[in-house]
């Protein structure tokens, strides 16, 4: 139990996926305007990561590892990961619309977001059990949402700054997120006692 | 022969696939704590982007439309397959260096949106020619990117000390938060030098993540 909750939260503030592994940038400065997108998003993505990480294991171990097919790891998995998405959105779309409503236009961007392949291939990497991954994935989604929702109000408040003409929109907007990252950098060696 | 030149140097400025469609972000700010690590992920990049625009534009009559998402994703992930296992056989420190951003090209969005752009529309050799082009736009702006890093952060460029200890190297560069600040400068730079504004564009291009920012613009529309 104590080891979950050390992967989960290494995974939410330690190693938080978007500010210092750098997985899933282009959707985090891409939604980041408002908060509500913010939120939208990071449901889908904390979803589909967490479904994705016990996916690609299973996949890892009953299929690549059986076969002696590891080396095919990247083309399999991602492939898996299309596929899951695809999945989730028909299921989602009969079975709850009310979840759909909320999550579905995201999904279609999910399947070219980095952060899902990235926690794929560090779960097989690590060594994580079946329930390890899970606990990684959905710690990972986690951390995305709090990157996303701190940093949709960092934005908001940019909004109305005066900035020098240069360093208007992307400029600023990656250096306010330095310093975000900066913040979260204060959490590096929580668990290396 | 003309068109193939213009090609070529449209994606150095012009189209700069880092610093103008800000495309790519992910390995750009992960791998660029030093000058050759840059130089490492740009070539890695340019290699599948050449092969992956070669090999699209020869099947562009053959994909049908409705599927070509997924063919170009079993594409480009096939040349990072091969990139993956020569990296790990001849230059195992680039491997080790690089990571899990060597699999994480196959969701590179400068690939996708070659493929989307440029690939599915022109001859094999226009789109080898784009292929090198883009490489070399994006390995530049790595290359700067690194070098900036790398000499800040570390007082060394490519391994050699430039600083000679007069100034105490501000280890924040070389890591996370300064990468986010070291591009933010760089494109603050790049404007200023090319005298227009970058737009903010990111992944738009690959008409993927670019959805993204149509939602979030109409949902701002919304509650405003």
């Amino acid at each position: 139990m104590r080891e979950m909750i050390v992967i989960m939260l290494s995974a939410i503030l330690v190693e938080n996926f978007v500010l210092t592994k750098f997985l899933g940038i282009c959707s985090f400065l891409g939604v980041s305007q408002n908060l509500s997108s913010a939120v939208g998003m990071s449901g889908a993505v904390v979803f589909v990561l967490t479904i994705a990480s016990g996916a690609t294991w299973a996949t890892n171990e009953f299929i690549l590892k059986l076969f002696g097919l590891e080396y095919l790891q990247t083309l399999i998995f991602i492939l898996v990961i299309a596929v899951l998405v695809q999945l989730v959105e028909i299921i989602l779309k009969k079975k709850i619309p009310a979840l759909y409503k909320s999550l579905g236009i995201y999904l279609p961007l999910i399947t070219t977001n980095c952060a899902v392949l990235g926690v794929s291939i560090l779960n097989i990497q690590r060594d994580y059990s079946f329930v390890q991954s899970l606990v990684y994935g959905f710690g990972a989604g986690v951390g995305y949402t709090l990157a996303l929702v701190i940093f949709s109000g960092v934005r908001w408040r940019l909004e109305t700054c005066d900035i020098p003409e240069t360093f208007k929109g992307l400029p600023i907007t990656l250096i306010a997120a330095g310093l975000v990252s900066l913040v979260f950098f204060g959490f590096q060696g929580l668990f290396t006692r | 022969m003309k068109a193939a030149l213009k090609t070529l140097t449209n994606g150095i400025i012009k189209e700069n696939p880092t610093l103008r469609l800000v495309l790519g972000t992910c390995p750009t700010l992960a791998v660029t704590t030093s000058a050759i690590f840059g130089i490492g992920m740009g070539i890695s990049t340019t290699v599948v982007l050449i092969g992956a625009n070669m090999v699209i534009s020869l099947l562009r009559k053959v994909i049908p439309d409705k599927v070509r998402i997924p063919a170009y994703i079993t594409i480009i992930a096939g040349f990072v397959t091969i990139v993956q296992l020569l990296l790990k056989a001849y230059v195992p420190v680039l491997d080790k260096a690089l990571g899990i951003f060597i699999p994480l090209i196959v969701v590179n969005c400068i690939i996708f949106a070659r493929a989307e752009m440029f690939a599915n529309k022109n001859t094999v050799f226009l789109s080898i020619m784009d292929g090198v082009g883009m490489g070399l736009g994006f390995t530049l702006s790595l290359l700067i990117i690194g070098s900036l890093r790398e000499i800040l952060g570390n007082g060394t460029w490519f391994g050699m000390n430039v600083t000679a200890g007069l100034i105490d190297p501000a280890v924040i560069m070389i890591l996370p938060p300064g990468g986010f600040i070291a591009f933010g400068l760089v494109i603050a730079l790049f404007n200023k030098f090319t005298k227009t504004k970058v737009e903010h564009t990111n992944c738009q291009a690959c008409g993927m993540c670019g959805k993204a920012q149509e939602i979030s613009k109409s949902k701002e529309a919304v509650t405003q």
